[in-house]
């Protein structure tokens, strides 16, 4: 038997977290160390994967099986194809920055109030390497009742990641009001945000317990490969009804988590309250299970139900990237612009997904990638900024170009990453999932380019309140980037070019997994209307 | 004889229980209420026993006189306590477990 | 050869990285770096033009290819590059204008503690701009223009510590993306007509497609042209765009950026060849752009908003010559080489004059400055001689061919599209001569006066450093930034004489772009005629209203064509009320939505839940004996369910 490379992916974060919760409290720095160890060498694994896997070969590979509750049928399959293996190393790339931007974080604040809640170092950490276990194996994950409870499962340290670590109250010379009473009212607020985000995500979930229970008695097994075997030879047949149904409880469950119009308005609250490295966390880790496991999930089973469904969610998916990024123009919160910026953003994935060409799928998938690499690099950079300052409201700052240029260029950069500037990967992606969007759907396509202008809008609003202008009084002394803080942003805007420019490495792995799932719903792209001579 | 008349008996001395249990507050008397309740049950287990010529209902019924022996000590132990800490053993006083 | 079409763009790029990133061990040494790197590219480009002098007509075109960018099924984008005539003649524009106005900006910026980073995002728009003309398909040119229109946010807002300068940046970015829409709409199109984006096989086949579906590619392509190269609807970006440092107007706003939308009508001309009413579109935009301009220059004070508006107004007509198509693509081009010359020029005189004077910027305060700034004056006055078309320097070739080219338009277009350009031609005469005399002529209106009054913020804040409240005392500017001035003026004077000797331009450029001749329904010598009474016109009635009588001072209030001048036509109030104010609303309206409605609908359905558990818990009332009662009613239901059941 071969090493368990995928396995090894998920189960070493996992003893990282467990490695880390049991450092004792008094050896904080040593617990960060050993998280970033753990994460690093999760990273090293990634990149094996990513080597060892062959981009024209069978579509699963590094495939794992084992009987886990014979009863039931349920088994510990995992197996990667090109989708898998890239969002795997995505993940396993983001998390070493998350928990790099977030050293400082969970660190016990210096001024020992009474009453102060405690806040575990090392449980942040821990945390974090569980969630990154838990995507990680998630992205893997064959077999659907796996899945279901790796989806499910991650949501637990999400909870407590949102909940119990907040942005460090504003530092006593700035506070307005008492501290005391400012502290009670964001944990009130966090609270509310941690609990929202548990519950519809919960209930998401729960519908889509009832479909994979559906799909067991209509199937008579959990695996993926099998089941979508089955249902190419036609031996396996379902009932239209059924495979609506059945597909509208899977879908439902993933466009809550991606999120979807109107399953929205968890994503403002938790990225506003969460941290920013946390936040990243949840839009550029998280919510790619969701987009991920429509393209893996909702496609393959149920192919005649996705084509069905297809113009309701297209319209969905068009009403989130605009109504998104109106939004996103009208906020006061610079998280929570960003927050709504993203559901902008899912709204171009989730239309490339379902608009069934191999431009609009493929772009699909590189947008999950370089949305989360690019709004990693903004959201962190704003985290640095918001941890400077000790406030969210964009109205707080100004002229911080002046004093700390180099923070400002690559919040630029970001920014620029986020508003699909050619040159910079997201533009690739975005523009892919137009075109391929556009030529099976002229209209949607052309309404969708709107979400380009409003997104440079909103970037460039962003930018000019923060970052020019007089310079406040209170951001005067503001220090620019620290060392640790460039080591996590400049590799991120180095990717975000040479993706860029050259994103073949990666649409080689991509497009024929693409290719097999377009095969699955049995469409191909339209042809154009001259075929020009070459 | 005819068993049924056991089976008729049984439901006769179930229903006294029963009603006991909802008309009666002092908790002594609720307690035998059920206790009554419960040798209604053993009465048919050992009825239908004999009925079908089988002797589980016969080990069901001895538990149930375990089971049953069990809740008298704890049951009795928790009115003792309670009527010592209160004065009174209607049940209507101790009404404290809700919301 | 074809393999320096790469280093032509690496070399200003390579620049861009390394004063961006060097931080400020380079602040020193930074705009040498830059400007060598710019001279470096102008080199290149130079020799790769003697390489194709050298070659046969047909025979000059080169490719290079470098690797493949995006290939995802039939969709295959590359890094690839092609130079012809047409992008010879752009590179030769923006590296060589491009390199002297690098050298100006050493002088110019000299007191700028952020040189280093101005002379960084100079050549990133150099490199920008040259892979916008070098690309050889669409979605590389899209990236070069979106690149340009980067370069051109960082250096509107250069100084950015002045909230006019920032906002007018963002607008500049924001309208431009208005016109990329229209782009990355074409290019969508075109894939979807012809599978592809590359220049060769879309151009080849454009005469296979339908005529609606180039009608559609056409004007997707205007808008992204009006953007870029501010047309009416999309021209209100460029006066506010000279909040820059002057040399940046004369770079991105004058010779290059605004160009690249001509270049792409011109580019893609097979596809408007094939969409007369896209052309149509195209020559109403043009004309009515180029009287738009026109009356905006005449009114303002403002001397870079007055050359900004003449800016538009010259653009309007090179669009309007591309919009005529083979009888105009020619002129279009050759039109803007020779306004590339003067309006550089011209605006780098703008600049010195304002270096002089304090950075004073209202041409009412200025008068009488020919005496202090011999050089300044001399080389404007070239710039401004050609630019309304004074017989036999550059832009008198040029314009008179397109307003040739409007005439033989044909039918009572052509006499509309020939009016409008004449008329055009006698405004420009009248706003140009007004600048030059409340520049240099009249009485020194400057004597006594503080300049730069609080009230009008300066545009360069290095004013502040230099005593703004001071008397100016005008005087010549140094050497780095006069020597560009008169190689400018040269070129002002003499190309388009060049060009147009035994129509050697036209000869160069016809292979790529396809040459007519157009025959106007009136002689060529009655237009060249007309042209020139239309010029005498325009200078004498600006002589009479600014020469003859002083000056004031303080602006009087003018008509109310004046005042709608002033405020650009009433462009941005309209784009105000209903744009902004619009927008405002209906993002805020949608905050409040999102907030109550589609968060309190779920909000509603956990408050409902939480009500309906409120009445259920009434039920846990703590009586033993109503629990026994629950236990014997549902016992009963059970038993009685079941024995129905088997009943049944």
């Amino acid at each position: 038997m071969s090493f368990p490379l995928l396995t090894a992916t998920a189960a070493l974060p996992a003893l990282g977290a467990i490695a880390t919760a049991a450092v004792p409290a008094a050896r904080r720095t040593a617990a960060k160390w050993l998280a970033l160890l753990f994460s690093l060498g999760t990273l090293a694994l990634a990149v094996v994967a990513l080597v060892r896997f062959e981009p024209g070969g069978a579509r699963y590979q590094l495939t794992e099986s084992h009987a886990w509750i014979a009863e039931f049928g349920v088994r510990y399959e995992l197996g990667v194809d090109g989708i898998g293996v890239s969002l795997l190393a995505l993940t396993a790339l983001l998390v070493p920055f998350v928990i790099l931007a977030g050293w400082h974080d969970a660190d016990p604040l210096e001024d020992a109030r009474p009453n102060r809640r405690w806040r575990p170092t090392q449980g942040f950490f821990a945390l974090i390497l569980a969630v990154e276990a838990m995507v990680i194996l998630s992205f893997e994950a064959t077999d659907v009742f796996l899945f279901y409870i790796l989806f499910e499962a991650m949501l637990i340290p999400m909870y407590f990641l949102i909940g119990g670590f907040g942005d460090r109250a504003a530092p006593a010379q700035f506070a307005a009001k008492a501290a005391g009473a400012g502290d009670e009212a964001a944990a009130t607020q966090r609270s509310y945000a941690a609990v929202k985000f548990l519950l519809y995500n919960l209930a998401g979930g729960l519908i889509m317990l009832a479909a994979v229970i559906g799909l067991y008695v209509v199937a008579g097994t959990f695996s993926l490969t099998e089941i979508a075997e089955a249902r190419a030879n036609g031996s396996l047949s379902m009932a239209t009804n059924t495979e609506r149904l059945l597909f509208l409880g899977f879908f439902f469950a993933f466009a809550v988590k991606a999120p979807l119009w109107p399953l929205h308005t968890w994503l403002p609250n938790a990225m506003g309250e969460a941290t920013a490295p946390v936040a990243v966390l949840i839009t550029a880790v998280v919510d790619k299970v969701g987009t991920f496991a429509m393209l893996r999930f909702c496609l393959q089973l149920f192919p005649e139900a996705s084509k069905w469904a297809t113009p309701a969610i297209l319209v969905l998916a068009l009403i989130s990237i605009v109504y998104g990024a109106l939004l996103a123009v009208g906020q006061r919160d610079m998280k929570r612009l960003i927050a709504y910026a993203s559901i902008s953003h899912f709204g171009f994935i989730i239309m490339g997904i379902f608009a069934m060409t191999s431009q609009g799928q493929s772009g699909a998938t590189l947008y999950m990638i370089n949305h989360g690499i690019s709004t990693a690099a903004l959201m962190l950079v704003a985290g640095f900024l918001i941890s400077r300052r000790g406030s969210r409201l964009i109205a707080d700052y100004g002229g911080v170009q002046k004093v700390a240029p180099v923070l400002a260029g690559t919040f630029l950069i970001g920014g620029l990453a986020t508003l699909s500037l050619p040159g910079l990967s997201p533009f690739v992606s975005e523009f892919l999932v137009l075109v391929g969007t556009f030529s099976r759907y002229p209209v949607i396509g052309v309404i969708a380019t709107l979400g380009i202008v409003l997104a440079a809008l909103y970037v460039l609003v962003l930018y000019q309140r923060t970052m020019t202008g007089p310079v406040k009084a209170e951001i005067r002394t503001m220090p620019d980037l620290r060392v640790r803080e460039l080591v996590v942003v400049a590799p991120l805007i180095a990717l975000l070019l040479f993706l860029g420019v050259y994103p073949k490495p990666l649409t080689q792995i991509v497009d024929p997994a693409v290719e097999h799932t377009l095969s699955d719903v049995q469409k191909t792209d339209p042809k154009p209307e001259v075929e020009a001579a070459r | 004889m005819n068993p049924v008349y056991y089976l008729y008996l049984a439901s006769l001395l179930f229903t006294i229980g029963a009603a006991g249990v909802l008309i009666r507050r002092n908790a002594i008397v609720l307690f035998m209420c059920v206790e009554l309740m419960l040798n209604a049950c053993n009465l048919a287990f050992v009825t239908f026993a004999r009925m079908h010529g089988n002797l589980d209902g016969q080990i069901i019924a001895f538990f149930t006189m375990v089971v049953a022996a069990a809740e008298v000590v704890v049951g009795l132990a928790i009115i003792v306590s309670v009527f010592r800490s209160r004065h009174s053993a209607s049940v209507d006083d101790a009404s404290l477990m809700k919301l | 050869m074809e393999n320096l079409i790469a280093p032509l763009i690496a070399a200003p790029l390579l620049g861009a990285a390394v004063l961006l990133c060097g931080g400020r061990r380079l602040d020193r040494a930074g705009h040498w770096i830059g400007t060598v790197l710019a001279g470096a590219s102008f080199v290149i480009g130079v020799l790769l033009f003697a390489d194709l002098l050298g070659r046969g007509a047909e025979d000059r075109t080169l490719h290079q290819h470098l690797f493949s960018w995006i290939p995802v099924g039939s969709f295959r984008a590359d890094i690839a590059f092609q130079l012809d005539q047409l992008s010879m003649t752009f590179v030769l524009l923006i590296t060589g204008v491009g390199t002297l106005i690098h050298i100006y900006s050493i002088g110019y910026m000299e007191h700028d503690e952020r040189r280093r980073r101005f002379f960084g995002y100079l050549n990133l728009f150099l490199a920008a701009m040259l892979l916008l003309v070098l690309a050889d398909n669409y979605l590389l040119l899209y990236m070069g223009w979106e690149g340009v229109g980067l370069a051109s946010y960082l250096l509107i807002g250069f100084w950015q510590h002045k909230p006019s300068a920032a906002t007018a940046a963002k607008k500049a970015f924001l309208v431009n993306r208005v016109g990329d829409l229209g782009l990355s709409i074409a290019i969508m199109l075109m894939f979807t007509t012809f599978g592809t984006f590359a220049f060769g096989p879309v151009l080849g086949a454009a005469g296979d497609a339908s005529e609606g579906k180039l009608t559609a590619i056409g004007l997707m392509l205007l808008l992204a042209a009006c953007g870029k190269s501010a047309q009416v609807p999309l021209q209100s970006w460029l006066g506010d765009a000279m909040e820059g440092p002057t040399p940046v107007s004369a770079l991105i706003h004058a010779a290059t950026m605004v160009t690249a939308g001509v270049y792409l009508i011109t580019r893609s001309g097979a596809i408007f060849n094939g969409a007369p009413d896209a052309q149509l579109v195209v020559v109403v935009v043009g004309a009515v752009t180029l009287l738009f301009g026109a009356i905006v220059g005449c009114a303002k004070d403002d001397i870079k908003k007055a050359l900004a508006g003449s800016t538009m107004s010259q653009i309007g007509y090179m669009i309007l010559a591309a919009g005529l198509g083979p009888i105009g693509y020619v002129f279009a081009i050759m039109h803007l080489v020779t306004h590339g010359f003067f309006k550089a020029g011209l605006f780098l005189g703008a600049g010195s004059v304002m270096h002089g004077m304090n950075d004073e910027v209202d041409m009412r305060k200025y008068g009488g400055l020919r005496k202090y700034m011999p050089v300044t004056f001399v080389t404007f006055g070239l710039g401004y001689l050609a630019i309304i078309g004074f017989p036999g320097l550059s832009g008198f070739f040029s314009k008179d061919k397109i307003i040739e080219a409007a005439f033989a338009k044909g039918g009572t277009e052509g006499w509309i599209l020939g009016g409008v350009a004449l008329l055009g031609a006698a405004i420009t005469a009248f706003y140009m001569t007004r600048v030059m005399l409340m520049t240099f002529f009249g009485e020194e209106r400057w004597r006594g006066r503080e300049t730069a009054s609080p009230a009008e913020p300066s545009a360069e804040p290095a004013a502040e450093e230099r005593g703004r409240h001071a008397e100016p005392h005008p005087h010549e500017s140094p050497k780095s930034m006069t020597i560009p001035m008169v190689v400018l003026a040269f070129g002002s004077v003499f190309a388009g004489g060049l060009f147009s000797f035994g129509d050697s331009f036209v000869r160069w450029l016809e292979p790529v772009t396809g040459y007519a001749h157009g025959h106007p329904p009136i002689s060529a010598a009655a237009v060249t005629t007309a042209t020139v009474v239309a010029l005498v016109i325009g200078v004498a009635v600006a002589w009479l209203m600014y020469g003859r009588v002083p000056v004031p001072v303080t602006a009087p209030r003018g008509s109310l064509l004046t005042r709608a001048a002033r405020r650009d036509l009433l462009q941005d109030d309209f784009n105000h009320v209903v744009l902004v104010r619009g927008g405002e609303h209906l993002t805020r309206s949608l905050v409040y939505v999102d907030h109550t409605l589609v968060d309190g609908v779920v909000n509603g359905t956990a408050a409902s839940f939480g009500g309906l558990s409120g009445r259920l818990r009434k039920l846990q009332n703590g009586y033993a004996r109503s629990y026994a009662v629950t236990m014997f009613g549902g016992t009963a239901v059970l038993i009685a369910a079941t024995l129905l059941m088997r009943a049944v």
